[in-house]
């Protein structure tokens, strides 16, 4: 236990202290908050425009959900751009180590591979959770002004939903960058891992054999959905937690090969 | 404390190490010497638990390496080639964080710290940015890393590379401190380094062990016999009649050296002494001595003469014929 919060904070440290986490965080806040705003905006002058037409017919204007219709695209918006930043979280997991020759020290150290890769994960999701947190806020300004006051569940269901994917991703970026010492080879290669569970529904077309059944349910963004649509259904959740040992799983299994120690 | 046996490690068909097999006692130091690409470090990190043997086995401070991994990587210390540091990291932070993956207790930390920091002349330089620090000292934060532990067993991959001449000796000091408590191999292709700082030498090659001895016992049985160099001056012509008729000399060799000195190879039988009778003969027979050099056989041309001629000689040679030899070197 103390090997593994060992590597959990030596992991953390080493975000805080590289440009890469202040570049990933800054994007971020910053590509969130501009589509914040313009979701927002667009809504806002829509449910406007459907008053004035209502005005014009003389009948009563139609009861819109504003906080939940932001918060769907909000949510969709970030799956989005988790898809193209998680990739440079995680792509020096485990080549940067290797790179620099620190993984001689931690493989000829009396830890287990579960407590560095378990380690490193945490840190990963710890680093998730403080990109997650202050998008609270902007959420918090538009609850408070809702009236009458929305329910919360949908919004936990958004953020739970950003969370497991947001893991899902993580999980398999550090598999990529377990199977290279060149980060930019694992960034790549998680790109593709992610374009790849991403699309995959696309090539299910319409069918409805099994193999379309298969690609429908591998699709990452489907089982999203339902989160931003406030809907909680233990299905997706356990889909993410079983992408997410798969990658946990993958990643050991490229540690033990012995070609990663030549 | 090491032993190893019949170690090989493949890399696909190429064979990094073949039938590697040595013992190395408590305290001892053992200098691991070869050519670049010899399979000096394949050898190390198989011994510091980095990857397996393909076959064979490796027993550390009473732990085989690949069945109890945990234990026996508890127990040694290691320092590849180039230092496994988190240059973005303090000393101290870094220290504190190996200290913690290698098992040391939290309430022990810091106090472990200091020593090793004493030790290796990091004192004061704890909160320094291991980025910014020079060459020599991120290797001593190196070798702090690898003693933080106190481990029995300290594996030190070519520990001086990259340092300069003073680095070097500082470091050659600093291991040479370490001698007693801390059972030591340590990897070079500087032969000085060996001689001077090692009780025992394994000689590799192309994978295989090529000799094991003391380095005094190396080159003294490379030599055959002794060999002294002289310069005198007056009549050259008159050293052989003078010298080869001495006990034990098989042979004289004069050469002109121009200003009336000649330069005189003499070699004798064994371990004869005969420097003290030659010199007595040359002034006896009116000639003037002005040099006089027992020529030794250095670890250096052991070292070409094994690692160049293994191809064709008929056996290796090894230590254990007689082992009271050995006491003898090491007494």
């Amino acid at each position: 236990m103390r090997n593994y919060f060992a590597i959990v904070c030596k992991e953390l440290y080493g975000f805080f202290v590289s440009p890469i986490a202040y570049a990933v965080l800054g994007v971020f806040f910053a590509v969130s908050g501009y589509f914040f705003f313009g979701i927002t905006t667009s809504l806002i002058e829509r449910v406007q425009q459907m008053g004035f037409q209502s005005q014009q017919f003389g009948s009563a204007p139609p009861p819109v959900d504003v906080f939940s219709a932001i918060m769907s695209s909000f949510f969709s918006v970030i799956s989005t751009i988790f898809l193209l930043l998680m990739p440079l979280i995680t792509m020096g997991v485990f080549a940067e180590e290797k790179k620099r020759g620190t993984v001689e020290l931690l493989f000829t150290s009396p830890l287990t591979h579960l407590q560095l890769i378990l380690g490193k994960f945490t840190a990963v999701m710890v680093f998730l959770l403080v990109m997650l947190v202050p998008t609270i806020l902007n959420l918090c300004l538009l609850y408070f002004y809702s009236d009458p006051l929305p329910p919360l569940s949908p919004v936990l269901n958004g953020f739970l939903g950003a969370f497991l994917l947001g893991g899902s991703l993580l999980s398999l970026g550090i598999f990529a960058s377990s199977l290279t010492e060149s980060q930019i080879v694992a960034g790549i290669l998680s790109f593709g891992f992610f374009i790849i569970l991403w699309v995959v529904d696309w090539m299910a077309g319409t069918g409805s054999t099994l193999a379309n059944e298969v690609l429908r349910y591998l699709s990452i963004m489907n089982h999203y959905e339902d989160f931003t649509r406030g809907v909680l259904d233990t299905s997706h959740v356990f889909f993410y937690l079983s992408l997410i040992f798969i990658g946990l799983f993958l990643t050991s299994v490229s540690l033990n090969s012995p070609k990663w120690r030549s | 404390m090491i032993e190893v046996e019949h170690l090989t490690k493949r890399y696909g068909l190429l064979a990094a190490i073949e039938d590697v097999s040595f013992q190395v006692r408590q305290g001892e130091i053992l200098g691991f010497l070869g050519p670049n690409g010899a399979g000096k470090t394949t050898t190390m990190r198989i011994l510091a638990g980095f990857f397996p043997a393909t076959e064979g086995r490796a027993v550390v401070a009473g732990y085989d390496v690949f069945e109890h991994p945990l234990e026996a990587k508890s127990r040694v210390g290691y320092l590849p080639e180039s230092p496994p540091l988190y240059t973005e990291m303090t000393v101290d932070s870094y220290l504190r964080f190996v200290a913690t993956i290698k098992g040391v207790a939290g309430a022990e930390t810091p106090d472990r710290m200091e020593i090793v920091k004493d030790r290796c002349g990091l004192a004061g330089q704890g909160e320094r940015l291991i980025k910014h620090l020079s060459k020599g000292y991120r290797q001593r934060v190196g070798l702090a890393q690898a003693l933080i532990h106190d481990p029995d067993v300290l594996i030190l991959d070519e520990p001086t590379i990259g340092l300069d001449p003073r680095q070097i000796i500082e470091f050659r000091e600093l291991i040479g401190s370490l001698r007693g408590e801390h059972t030591i191999i340590l990897s070079t292709h500087i032969l000085p380094e060996v001689s001077m700082t090692c009780d025992r030498v394994i000689i590799i090659s192309r994978g295989r062990i090529v000799a094991v001895d003391s380095p005094r016992n190396l080159t003294s049985r490379m030599q055959g016999g002794e060999q002294i160099d002289l310069t005198v001056g007056g009549d050259g012509s008159r050293v052989n009649e003078l010298l080869g008729g001495l006990p034990h000399v098989t042979r004289v060799a004069v050469e002109e050296a121009g200003n009336g000195l000649s330069s005189v190879l003499v070699e004798a039988d064994g371990q004869a002494e005969v420097r003290h009778a030659v010199a007595r003969q040359v002034i006896r027979g009116g000639l003037d001595l002005y040099e006089l050099k027992v020529r030794s056989v250095s670890l250096e041309d052991v070292f070409v003469e094994l690692t160049t001629e293994e191809e064709t000689s008929e056996g290796t040679f090894r230590e254990g014929e007689d082992p009271d030899r050995e006491g003898e070197a090491a007494s």
